[in-house]
């Protein structure tokens, strides 16, 4: 069974937000929310700044908070690529989730249940990239199974310097940005 | 220098988390006044099955007041789910991980325990319902006339009691997103706090409507069974005293607990420092030392302290402190909660 990650490249994204644009488009996030954005961090004194641009989401944890004080199952840990889901119709709308994630990641739909990044598990069950990946005008983003040695983002977490966010919460994310 | 700019713009989540309200603080503050109030009944019960206090007032009245404030906060927790018609949904699994889970399951046993001990006075309390209802007069007397199963009904109240006011606590504590909730010491004060704001109930519903025939009617009578002492017979004397010098123990532990969170916040991590700074020196503050620590301890300790010493006259007084300081402790902690964040190394550098 794959256990699907991402990589991004931290020096080519250009912060241009095609993958924002495209998760709303493909999952029909409702107006005003977004299921993946754009952090820029600029850090130092002008004029000696350094810059860094990256695209965020669920980071599909392999030790997801939201999952383990959901009361009711509803959110889980899919079988298929071990990715963090939410089923709409076990949700209660407690909201524990949101309190429990660290990237605040997730959001209350209108509809009222809790949704965020699924990964596009419906375009990946057909071969396809997720809807982010396959926009991206300078290709910085990778997505595949961490554990198949053969997989670009295997390959390059093998050969680049890498970090995860907040990895002092314990959360172990499968999102890694190369720097 | 460093600027972290996001595109992100969800409600309730952007600029900083908000997705709990008026709701929650009032759920959890109900909860552990009647946490607090089942651990007083189920002590009292304990001393009716061995003979002794054989007509105590808490054990008649606490349950049944009890059931009604729980069912407060269920209405505020209700009102909290944004997704409520599938609220069932917690009934149909259990959750091993999650407090929530198990917050849940121990509310339906809290439920059941509730009603079978208002069941024990509830025909004499509310004369109405038992005319109305005859039945219900033969299960109470069945259930008085065997101390041992009121001997078993006072030790689940003492339990359950403990479980629910913990738990309300470890509900927050164990969202690691946010520092302020990170310590287990949250369990314990918000027990020692329900244990208090539970005495303060069973004060001020002693001294309502004191010395006046209880009323017999549907309505006023239901009334009347809750806050009213039962018939002609008021709650002694030294029921006021030992409520007070219960109270007395929680409020020093109360103050014990904060200090012991505020310690374990501020040698805990930079994040958690940073977290406790924002109820010892920041937005809530104020709310923090003079609503909970002053208002909510300090002052009805040193009420009380007098009291206890015949230098003024008991009074409500404290009591409605207690409440109002019980009910901010859970104020701070749930909004303060919210907006604390785990500060990423990074951002720690010059």
């Amino acid at each position: 069974m794959p256990r699907f990650g991402m990589v991004i490249d931290t020096r080519k994204c250009v912060g241009c937000q095609n993958c924002v644009v495209a998760c709303q488009v493909e999952n029909d996030v409702p107006h005003g929310y977004c299921r993946d954005w754009i952090t820029t961090e600029v850090r130092g004194t002008f004029p000696s700044l350094m810059m860094e641009i990256r695209t965020e989401r669920c980071n599909h944890c392999d030790n997801p908070p939201c999952v383990t004080c959901c009361p009711t199952g509803a959110s889980h840990v899919e079988g298929f690529g071990h990715t963090v889901q939410v089923t709409a119709n076990k949700c209660i709308g407690c909201k524990a989730c949101i309190a429990a994630c660290p990237y605040d990641a997730r959001y209350v739909h209108p509809k009222g249940y809790v949704d965020k990044c699924t990964f596009c598990l419906h375009r990946v069950k057909d071969g396809k990239d997720p809807a982010c990946v396959s926009v991206c005008p300078t290709h910085c983003m990778y997505f595949g199974d961490l554990d198949d040695p053969k997989s670009a983002v295997n390959g390059l977490l093998r050969t680049r310097n890498f970090r995860t966010l907040l990895p002092e919460a314990g959360t172990r994310p499968r999102i890694f940005y190369l720097t | 220098m460093l600027e972290i700019t996001s595109t992100r713009h969800n409600p309730l989540i952007d600029p900083h988390l908000g997705v709990w309200s008026w709701e929650i603080p009032v759920y959890l503050f109900f909860g552990g006044v009647v946490a607090g109030m089942m651990v007083l009944a189920g002590l009292a019960m304990l001393r009716v099955a061995r003979g002794e206090d054989t007509r105590s007032f808490f054990s008649m009245q606490t349950p049944l007041l009890g059931f009604v404030l729980m069912n407060i906060g269920m209405l505020a927790l209700l009102l909290d789910l944004t997704h409520r018609l599938y609220v069932w949904r917690v009934f149909t699994t259990f959750q091993v991980t999650s407090p929530m889970s198990w917050g849940s399951w121990v509310l339906i046993i809290v439920y059941g325990v509730l009603m079978v001990s208002a069941l024990i006075r509830l025909p004499d309390a509310w004369p109405w319902l038992g005319r109305t209802a005859p039945v219900l007069k033969t299960w109470s007397d069945a259930i008085v006339a065997r101390p041992g199963w009121i001997r078993t009904l006072g030790w689940a109240n003492v339990g359950l009691g403990i479980a629910l006011g913990i738990y309300t606590g470890i509900l927050l504590n164990t969202m690691v997103a946010r520092p302020l909730w990170n310590s287990a010491i949250l369990g314990p004060l918000f027990l020692v706090s329900g244990l208090s704001a539970g005495v303060a109930v069973m004060h001020i519903a002693a001294t309502l409507l004191q010395g006046r025939k209880a009323p017999q009617g549907m309505v006023g009578g239901a009334l009347s069974a809750m806050l009213q002492p039962m018939g002609p017979q008021h709650p002694e004397k030294k029921t006021a005293e030992s409520l007070v010098r219960y109270d007395q123990m929680f409020l020093v532990a109360e103050l014990v607990f904060i200090a012991l969170l505020l310690i374990n916040l501020t040698t805990t991590s930079a994040s958690h420092a940073v977290a406790a700074s924002l109820i010892t020196t920041g937005a809530y503050a104020p709310a923090f030392w003079i609503g909970v620590v002053l208002v909510g301890v300090l002052l009805p300790l040193a009420w009380q302290g007098l009291e206890l010493s015949h230098k003024v006259a008991h009074s409500v007084v404290p009591a409605v402190l207690v409440l109002a300081g019980g009910f901010t402790l859970r104020w701070v902690m749930v909004n303060a909660g919210q907006i604390s964040e785990i500060t990423p190394v990074l951002t720690l550098g010059p």
